[in-house]
């Protein structure tokens, strides 16, 4: 590798694309704002959700944000608790997306509240048998051990704790995502969520997700920096990445054929599959083909072993078929009507047995970026001000710290 | 189920004589025919001895008839517009048989549930269920998060998507928060029924019944004990508090 | 405050807090010590007397309109001394008909003159109502069947 990597971006002298992207990033962010203070005066009457689509776009960027979240910690965690030197030299970056990406996530939360202004409320009255409650103390109790954890790699004072540290910061992380996956799995009611394998299956998409969000922000901070990623390492993210999306892929299958074999939820199945028009197009196109197939495809093509921008590209589709699937687990879940009566045929006023139409308004959408833009500030600075870049000293990726 | 309840039954009773006793010497003998069954001062609050309740004759509910949605906009401030995002607290269901081809008219509202789902996701405790069975949301600490709509399994739940003017001094409700059927509370709390069981008698049909189900004498645990009654998704055991006969 | 920060050899976290503490002194008789600006100007009430004394209200009305806020929602306990339906229904403004409508009405006068946001408008209603009453729950579209004459 080089040795004339420039660790400190202030010394690069490239100010001016920093400022550009920063500039970026809070255009993107003042849109975002905008249509916060705009919808918080008028409510969500501007917004395509309805009674019947009570979660919207919003909440598709901000559960992508979290689970991706947790998952981007895993770079870290084969770093330290398995002791793999070249996921060492990229904890910290590890670490830091994991913290941002959740501000992000967590902000569009926030942001798309009735009442946002009753925030404190949220934190000060739990409800503990709420597994959202549940979640919301997993978020803080994240960001207090990341943040740690993030101080033992950079003070050396703290060297000891880097272990038990990155240990914890591993298991809260599963813990994480187990919680956020169960806030579908907790809605027993719904057709589309009643299945004990949403948690382990978000757990499963969050390590190719995580892994994919890592996998663009190293490719531009080297492209910012100039620098060739490693050919070794190159291939062992791609490796990763492509074992992740394949376990993706299982699991969906998995929890398709138990719902169709074993928990017979055929009609949903049928809607899901076959019958949903643009669910079924973002499941079969977006999340299995776009962020399935083609990803896989491009990893294990001939000329990827040597093009970084293959792996960009293959991470990329990743991120968009995880929006896909989201989009189809939330708002897909919700737009298949409620079955209160089995076997009869439902119709009212409320619109009980009819699919539910949605049509995010350009408000909401503003508000979905949001997290992105958010989680990209946040980034932008601080790869600037303070040491994140990966840099491989040796060329053996495989060796390993200490004794294993 | 039915077993607890009895036992709940004989409690009920014993209370109850008790407490007529008690109301009987407190209120002085003229006053004492006026509410046996549920009087209470201002200062009492709801009691667990009591639990709300509805049966709904789905036989005598008529088709096209509007009343108890009309009469619950009415005492409720609801505007009555029934698009995407206006709020329903009851309306009206038609179910028809897939392959009979029977059906079945009927109002759904809240539940009422025992082991209510809304209560149980509430983040912030917001979603509550009285001591008297009655659930409600206190739109006081309500952070419009939505989780209750997902998991409530009648969709009983709306959520106000516009600023609102004008509302009912007895029915706050606003921009922002959740809400859904109250048993019409202000009323029950002065021993009157539901706006939409009034109406549904005033109407004639006489297909809604309301009263305490802790009550052996309540016209509504009487006829819960001598005819076949359906919970909506009895699988979920919620033990609502809505009850449906006939189907 | 001038003298207290004029002083020489007091440090500047006494200082701070010394200037602190004068403004909490100003603030507890609020209103009359900062009279010069304009006062709002309340109407008279209905009704001879407010439930407990002007002052005590004054200070206290957010805990006690609190209190009894979740006695009311979450136990049922209807009693009506801090209920906020009767505040409005004593308070409100002869020309608005609200506690809450135009800059002069009653809420309103003294909390933008405060400077304190308050949210209860937007969920309560800042006019008292007619009490609903049976006739309210009539149906006001014609029902399929005769009516029988509204029985119970
Ligand atoms: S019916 Fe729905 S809103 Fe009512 S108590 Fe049951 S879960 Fe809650
Ligand atoms: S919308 Fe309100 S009542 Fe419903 S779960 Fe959220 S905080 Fe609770």
């Amino acid at each position: 590798m080089a040795n004339n990597i420039c660790l400190n971006q202030k010394e690069c002298g490239k100010s001016t694309g920093f400022w550009l992207l920063l500039t970026l990033g809070g255009l993107v962010m003042l849109g975002t704002l905008s249509a916060f203070f705009f919808l918080e005066h008028h409510g969500h009457i501007k917004t395509g959700m309805t009674n019947q689509i009570v979660w919207g776009l919003p909440h598709v960027f901000a559960v992508f944000l979290i689970v991706a979240a947790s998952g981007v910690l895993n770079v870290a965690s084969i770093g330290s608790v398995f002791g793999k030197k070249m996921y060492k030299a990229r904890a910290r970056l590890s670490a830091l997306l994991a913290l941002t990406i959740l501000s992000g996530g967590l902000a569009v939360l926030v942001l798309d509240l009735g009442r946002p202004d009753r925030l404190i409320v949220a934190m000060t009255y739990y409800n503990f048998k709420s597994i959202f409650a549940l979640n919301m103390i997993f978020y803080n109790g994240f960001f207090a051990i990341v943040g740690l954890y993030l101080l033992t790699m950079m003070d050396r004072k703290l060297k000891p704790w880097y272990k038990p540290i990155g240990m914890l910061a591993f298991l809260w992380r599963l813990a994480l995502t187990t919680a956020t996956g169960s806030i579908f799995g907790f809605l027993v009611a719904r057709a589309g969520y009643n299945s004990a394998l949403y948690a382990p299956m978000f757990i499963i998409y969050s390590f190719a997700y995580g892994l994919a969000c890592f996998i663009v922000v190293q490719a531009a901070m080297y492209k910012w920096n100039d620098i060739e990623i490693d050919e070794a390492v190159l291939c062992r993210l791609k490796n990763l990445l492509a074992t992740f999306v394949a376990a993706a892929l299982y699991f969906t299958a998995v929890l398709h054929l138990t719902n169709l074999y074993f928990a017979k939820q055929w009609d949903f199945e049928r809607f899901l599959l076959s019958d949903g028009g643009i669910y079924t197009l973002l499941f079969w196109g977006g999340q299995v083909m776009l962020g399935g197939f083609l990803p896989l495809l491009l990893i294990f093509s001939p000329g990827a072993r040597k093009q970084p921008a293959i792996l960009l590209i293959a991470a990329l589709l990743v991120i968009i078929g995880g929006h896909a699937q989201m989009y189809v687990t939330i708002v897909g879940g919700q737009a298949f009507p409620l079955d209160m009566f089995p076997g009869y045929a439902e119709s009212s006023s409320f619109f009980d047995g009819v699919v539910h139409a949605y049509s995010p308004s350009v408000w909401e959408m503003m508000l979905a970026v949001g997290g992105i833009a958010t989680t990209f500030l946040i980034t932008t600075v601080a790869v600037r001000v303070l040491k994140f870049l990966p840099e491989d000293e040796i060329k053996d990726p495989s060796s390993t710290v200490g004794q294993h | 189920m039915s077993e607890s309840m009895n036992s709940k039954l004989e409690d009920r009773r014993d209370f109850l004589k008790a407490s007529a006793l008690v109301a009987g010497v407190a209120v002085g003998p003229g006053v004492l025919f006026y509410g046996i069954a549920h009087s209470r001062s201002p200062e009492e609050g709801a009691s667990s001895k009591q639990r709300w309740g509805m049966l709904i004759d789905t036989t005598k509910c008529a088709v096209g008839c509007n009343d108890c949605v009309t009469a619950c906009n009415t005492e409720n401030g609801l505007s009555g517009k029934t698009g995407e995002q206006d709020s329903q607290w009851i309306r009206k269901l038609n179910i028809k048989h897939l392959q009979t081809g029977v059906e079945h008219n009927l109002p759904m509202l809240c539940q009422h549930c025992e082991n209510p789902p809304c209560v149980d996701v509430c983040p912030t405790g917001a979603s509550m269920k009285r001591a008297d069975g009655i659930v409600l949301v206190d739109r006081h600490i309500c952070i419009g998060c939505r989780y209750c709509m997902m998991a409530c399994p009648y969709k009983a739940r709306s959520f106000v998507h516009e600023p609102l003017t004008e509302q009912n001094p007895e029915v706050p409700r606003g921009k922002g928060c959740v809400e859904s059927c109250t048993f019409c509370v202000q009323r029950v709390d002065r021993d009157e029924t539901p706006a939409c069981v009034e109406a549904c008698t005033a109407s004639g049909h006489q297909a809604m019944l309301f009263g305490d189900l802790n009550n052996p004498e309540s016209d509504i645990a009487k006829a819960m004990k001598t005819v076949a009654t359906t919970e909506v998704r009895a699988d979920l055991g919620l033990n609502t508090g809505v009850r449906y006969q006939g189907i | 405050m001038a003298r207290v920060v004029n002083q020489p050899g007091l440090g500047k976290g006494f200082r701070l807090a010394a200037c602190l503490g004068a403004m909490a002194l100003l603030a507890i008789p609020s209103m009359p010590v900062v009279a010069g600006v304009d006062l709002p100007k309340l109407e008279h009430a209905k009704g001879d007397k407010c439930v407990d004394e002007g002052g005590y209200i004054r200070r206290h009305h957010p805990e006690l309109l609190k209190h009894h806020r979740d006695e009311t929602m979450r136990k049922g306990i209807r009693t009506t001394k801090y209920s906020l339906k009767k505040c409005v229904e004593c308070h409100a403004g002869s020309k608005t008909g609200s506690v809450a409508a135009s800059k002069e009405d009653f809420c309103i006068a003294c909390h933008s003159y405060a400077g304190v946001k308050l949210d209860c408008w937007d969920c309560h209603a800042t006019k008292p109502g007619k009490r609903p009453s049976h006739q309210a729950a009539q149906p006001a579209v014609p029902s399929l069947m005769p009516s029988n004459g509204g029985s119970q």
